[in-house]
């Protein structure tokens, strides 16, 4: 299946994916025929507005009003010097508005959403950061807003829940299956197939039938623009590497794709590997799983031999899902990117790392690339430097991070 | 002629609709699914479409994802589907067997290894849910390649451009989903349904089965008017999950459904 190819330069990036949705065998549009008045009125919405100076110009004024965009890319001093590799930069969509770089998707989305005379919004969340993202654009714009949610992540992220019920959003259980993301996922699918007529369905992340995971990268490539003119404003070149945490992808998608054609950064995603890859508690499709269909999309797949999708585990909720979004696999298929994991300890020992010596409380996602940068970095030179896409703050894990350590809030 | 055409055409020449029952294979357990589908067939049913379990049934309401999880728990793999049909066609040659699922399963074994086992088991048609006729291009001919036939849904907001192009590489029978919605919602418009239906037949004359929203005899027989096929799930699946323990009552019980529906649907 991998065939790797160094020549790059040969790529146009700009083609993929195809206008069917396919990156290489990824991708696609695996969609019940109930659905797809709804995918192909979205897709053409979405393909009409997309380069619509209007459009952009709106989005944009949000993302630096709203957002609080552009997003510090912060050098890591003390935190690289005590590593003692590379120089780290970490993007920081922990300082957006709601906490995480999912706003930057909820935010075009429920734009596109207005311009189709939709008036009801339904999301998936598996750590609450998208549903949180979704329920206060919704919010803002008078719009509905349904949020379903995995009960076993209900329990291990309630702060966010009630944030979301805050915001005016209902909070809908998800007890089939696995009862985490990928189940909260299959009912708003449900859910948009019952309700096609009034309702936008927000995906948060690069995955689901095309043009979604072209879409969501398209709204999230705002990460990687604006670090790739911050790295050269502060420093007067290229990093020699990026690192983001893969659940989904979309926050790696974003701060990926901007660099995909400067062929010397070197391309890391860093996916779950729970209790370690060698046992069957992990989430890393990309390093341990098989290409197949999911959600929309033909991508890398943690399922058994009979192609049932297997319950996957990881301490951060956001990480905990099957599949993955189709362009990482094309990327990991064609060699661009490297696909690795870190477990659950050394993500929370990164977790620690940075919240001590750098005064900064990640998400436990983004611990996951934090864990995969400290590794990196100390392997490379101190004239060397790298960006970790510090995709989320982490608040709303400190109960999580409390009960793990035996400390009653 | 395959077995899905034969038996429309001998039902047309009969005046008669086809009467389709759905159930999950190895729901409530592993060893009724057989003795149920000859037991369906004595009460009426001209079709049986199997539903092979998977993981993940975003298309199917709670009842029919249920079910599934059920028959997961009894480690019902697509193989051993497949046995199933190999162990019904011991005994029934006739009544044609379409298998509904979803993909990942298939794509797992492999088309071709998995067109090929369905064939010898004795399968006739293949309705894979979340594989629309823009990615079908690969499986199939596979799939025709063994015989079997390819069925694909159609539904109400399915546009005619569309319709043509599922029609190319329909075969067997078309399976309109007669609402807005999953397996097992509610309210049922049969104007609409025959109106959608007539513009079907303007473009193909490929017989047009109809699911989803058919609970009793009255609705089945209205459907039957206008369709050349009735499919019935969630109304029997519904009574599995009633009395998974007691399979002499889920028989006796998906009987009374099919021979009322049967009766209504011959009057």
């Amino acid at each position: 299946m991998s065939t790797v190819n160094n020549n790059f330069d040969a790529i146009n990036w700009a083609e993929f994916p195809d206008q069917a949705g396919h990156f290489g065998i990824h991708g696609g549009c695996f969609a019940a025929e109930t659905l797809m008045e709804a995918i192909d009125a979205l897709r053409e919405a979405y393909f009409s507005l997309k380069d619509s100076e209007a459009f952009q110009a709106e989005f944009d004024d949000d993302l630096r009003h709203y957002v609080g965009r552009p997003s510090p890319l912060y050098h890591a001093k003390r935190w690289s010097k005590e590593i003692g590799g590379a120089q780290i930069f970490l993007k920081r969509e922990d300082l957006n508005h709601t906490g995480a770089h999912k706003i930057n998707n909820t935010i075009g989305q429920a734009l596109l959403a207005k311009h189709m005379g939709k008036t009801r919004i339904i999301a998936e969340t598996g750590a609450g950061q998208h549903g949180v993202a979704s329920a206060t654009i919704a919010a803002r714009l008078g719009l509905k807003c349904v949020v379903y949610m995995g009960e076993v992540d209900i329990a291990r992220q309630a702060p966010n829940v009630y944030r979301m019920k805050l915001l005016g959003a209902e909070v809908v259980p998800v007890t089939s299956g696995s009862k985490t993301l990928k189940d909260a996922l299959n009912e708003a699918m449900r859910d948009w197939v019952t309700n096609v007529d009034d309702t936008f369905y927000i995906i948060g992340t690069v995955a689901g039938p095309h043009p979604y995971p072209q879409m969501v990268r398209d709204f999230q490539c705002v990460i990687g623009r604006e670090a790739h003119e911050q790295i050269q404003q502060q420093t007067g070149r290229l990093p020699d590497a990026l690192v983001a945490c893969v659940g989904g992808g979309s926050n790696a998608i974003g701060l990926f794709h901007p660099f995909l054609a400067d062929s010397d950064v070197k391309i890391f995603g860093v996916e779950a590997a729970g209790d370690g890859l060698n046992t069957d508690r992990h989430a890393a499709p990309l390093c341990k799983g098989k290409p197949g269909v999911l959600h929309g999309n033909r991508t890398y797949l943690m399922d058994d031999e009979h192609g049932q999708i297997m319950e996957t585990h990881s301490v951060s909720a956001g990480l905990d899902y099957p599949g993955v979004g189709p362009e990482h696999s094309w990327l990991k298929d064609i060699g661009r990117a490297n696909y690795v994991a870190v477990t659950d300890d050394e993500a929370l020992e990164a977790f620690h790392a940075l919240t001590r010596i750098e005064g900064i409380i990640p998400a436990l996602e983004s611990s996951h690339a934090l864990a995969y940068g400290m590794k990196l970095a100390a392997t490379m030179r101190p004239d060397q430097q790298i960006i970790i896409n510090l995709s989320g703050r982490g608040d709303k894990d400190i109960n999580t991070i409390a009960a793990i350590e035996g400390i009653e809030l | 002629m395959s077995r899905l055409a034969g038996c429309f055409q001998s039902l047309k020449a009969k005046n008669k609709t086809a009467l389709i029952p759905y159930i999950a294979a190895g729901d409530p357990n592993r060893s009724l699914t057989v003795p149920l589908m000859h037991d369906m067939v004595e009460q009426g049913a001209d079709i049986i479409e199997l539903g092979v379990p998977f993981s993940d049934p975003s298309a199917d309401g709670p009842t029919i994802q249920l079910s599934m999880e059920r028959a997961l728990e009894n480690k019902t793999s697509l193989n051993t589907v497949l046995s199933m049909v190999a162990s019904f066609r011991e005994k029934d040659q006739q009544t044609p067997i379409v298998l509904m699922g979803y993909l990942n399963p298939l794509e797992r074994m492999g088309y071709s290894q998995f067109a090929k086992k369905a064939s010898i088991a004795g399968v006739d048609g293949v309705l894979t849910v979340d594989l629309p006729p823009e990615e079908a291009g690969e499986f199939c001919p596979i799939l025709k390649a063994e015989g079997l036939d390819a069925i694909f849904l159609v539904a109400p907001t399915t546009i005619a451009e569309r319709i043509a192009k599922i029609a190319v590489l329909a075969s067997g029978f078309m399976y309109y989903v007669s609402l807005k919605g999953v397996t097992g919602s509610n309210t049922l418009n049969i104007k609409e349904v025959s109106a959608k239906l007539e513009q079907i037949r303007s473009m193909t004359d490929i017989p047009l089965a109809v699911g989803f929203g058919i609970k009793d005899a009255a609705s089945a027989a209205a459907v039957g008017k206008v369709a050349e096929g009735v499919v019935v799930g969630s109304v029997l699946v519904k009574k599995i999950e009633e009395n998974t323990a007691d399979a002499e009552k889920i028989t006796h019980e998906i009987g009374v459904v099919l021979s009322a529906m049967r009766k209504e649907m011959d009057k």
